[in-house]
């Protein structure tokens, strides 16, 4: 192995700074990514070098608030992918539809277009007044935009397409309420979900679920930090609860890949055995 | 022995015609790893992958999320992704910001390709219509990794190619007849 450079040792010493001064851990992101987002960081904050950005981080707690809109990842779209919705829709639906009540957990839910995605689903499948929706994640200010469930108007027209590819039932519009530049989702399906905030690194089991989607967060994990937080939602799953990651994103490389089955192989949702 | 972990390969506009051409020059026992990104994807996913495959002797795979890198295969960027090269030889996606609009982005895959294995990496940039792609095979040049670019003469659309030599001087600017022989010669075995 050749030596580190200053630079990689730079960015250990400031994620090391970040856990032990914030308790978010960062150490096992996947680096390549991670990098990017640092350097993209350091242009923003008008630091030379990572060292000086650490210094602002420990000693300026709101720069680190700031920071962490870098370091985590805020792309996310109702009914991205519209064929997972419908796949959920019609294969895991009907086994739900078999309990009394019902938990889903949204594992990195971003700004909760996710969490209000299933929400709808689940509300169109007459599933909703009996389920519970666990939404999150580890940045406080997605948390805050995914519990408002206030999204700009031009957005809805993509999201729109893509509800009605994943098999909704009406009109999206039934589902929001818009004023001159927003719209804003029905109060209705508010009270079934929970925002929190949950480190899929750091933080532990917290309910039984039946269903987790966990869509193009572990991505952004180094293979060890992928098999914590799977082994994490493994635990989290009722036997035979269903797991849907994103489209790329597969159990294949991690070691947890036996203790799940395939159950919509293209979709990547996944059954605990 | 091959001293190369990988070759990064990025194009645009034309780019596809020149890989049909390339491909099926490349030998089974080619023993590098391929990566590729290829802007103005086909719309279906799998598309491209088949595509390819057809012409290949090599092995075609859409990348996956961590996985590792293996000789006599190339793997291309799946649409919307950017895909990047880790320490570990694996590949790790992203849905980071597009870069020059474009995701998956030449330069996210080159420049994770130049921290990553450093001169044991050959970066090749096509034809194309915007400068993705010249920044990150700068910085494999700066870590000492092989480059090479396809002369803008050769090229459907120079723009791609002429941005990177504009930036600095690659270890070859090859016409896109010259690509095969040398990439081959780049990964032939012992
Ligand atoms: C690209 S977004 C995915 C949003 C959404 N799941 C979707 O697919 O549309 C990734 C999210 O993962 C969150 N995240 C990153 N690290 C996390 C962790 N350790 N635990 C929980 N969430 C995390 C980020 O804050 C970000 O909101």
């Amino acid at each position: 192995m050749t030596q580190p450079s200053s630079e990689d040792v730079e960015l250990q010493v400031l994620l090391d700074a970040i856990y032990q001064r914030y308790h978010y851990d960062f150490r096992e992101y996947a680096e390549a990514s991670l990098r990017r987002r640092v350097a993209a960081a350091l242009v923003h904050f008008d630091c030379e070098t990572i060292s000086g950005l650490q210094a602002r981080v420990l000693h300026e707690p709101k720069v680190f608030t700031e920071l962490l809109d870098f370091l985590t990842v805020q792309v996310s779209d109702m009914f991205r992918d519209p064929s997972y919705f419908r796949a959920i829709r019609e294969q895991v639906v009907p086994w739900l539809r078999t309990f009394p009540t019902l938990k889903v957990w949204v594992a990195g839910c971003s700004t909760g277009e996710e969490a209000w995605s299933l929400a709808i689903l689940l509300a169109e499948e007459g599933l909703l007044d009996r389920t519970l929706i666990y939404a999150t994640d580890i940045n406080p200010e997605s948390l805050r935009a995914a519990e408002a469930g206030i999204y700009p108007l031009e957005r809805m027209a993509l999201f729109s397409k893509s509800y009605l590819k994943a098999g909704g039932k009406k009109s999206l519009s039934s589902w929001y309420t818009t004023s001159a530049h927003s719209a804003m989702l029905d109060r209705s399906l508010r009270k079934s979900i929970l925002f929190s905030d949950h480190s899929l690194a750091t933080d532990s089991v917290f309910a039984e679920v039946e269903l987790i989607s966990c869509r193009n967060v572990l991505i952004y994990f180094d293979r060890e930090l992928q098999d914590r937080a799977i082994a994490l939602m493994r635990d989290s799953l009722r036997r035979r609860g269903y797991l849907g990651l994103g489209s790329r994103e597969t159990l294949r490389f991690t070691s947890h890949d036996a203790a799940f089955e395939e159950a919509a192989p293209k979709e990547r949702i996944y059954r605990k055995r | 022995m091959s001293t190369l972990d990988a070759i990064v390969i990025g194009g645009s506009a034309g780019a596809l015609d020149v890989l049909l051409n390339l491909l099926p020059q490349l030998p089974r026992g080619f023993s590098v790893p391929i990566v590729l990104v290829l802007h103005v994807m086909p719309r279906k996913p799998s598309y491209l992958v088949d595509v390819l495959k057809a012409r290949a002797a090599l092995g075609v795979e859409e990348a996956q999320d961590k996985q590792p890198l293996q000789p006599g295969t190339l793997y291309c960027a799946p649409p919307d992704y950017h895909v990047l090269i880790e320490r570990g030889r694996s590949l790790s996606l992203s849905v980071d910001d597009a870069v020059h609009f474009s995701r998956p982005s030449i330069d996210v895959l080159f420049e994770s390709a130049a921290v990553a294995l450093r001169s044991r990496v050959a970066g090749v940039l096509l034809t194309g219509g915007n400068e993705d792609g010249a920044r990150g095979l700068e910085a494999i040049s700066r870590a000492g990794g092989i480059t090479v670019v396809q002369a803008p003469k050769s090229a459907q659309m120079p723009h791609m190619p002429e941005a990177a030599l504009a930036r600095f001087t690659p270890t070859r600017v090859l016409s896109s007849a010259e690509l095969g022989p040398y990439l081959t010669s780049l990964g032939a075995p012992e």
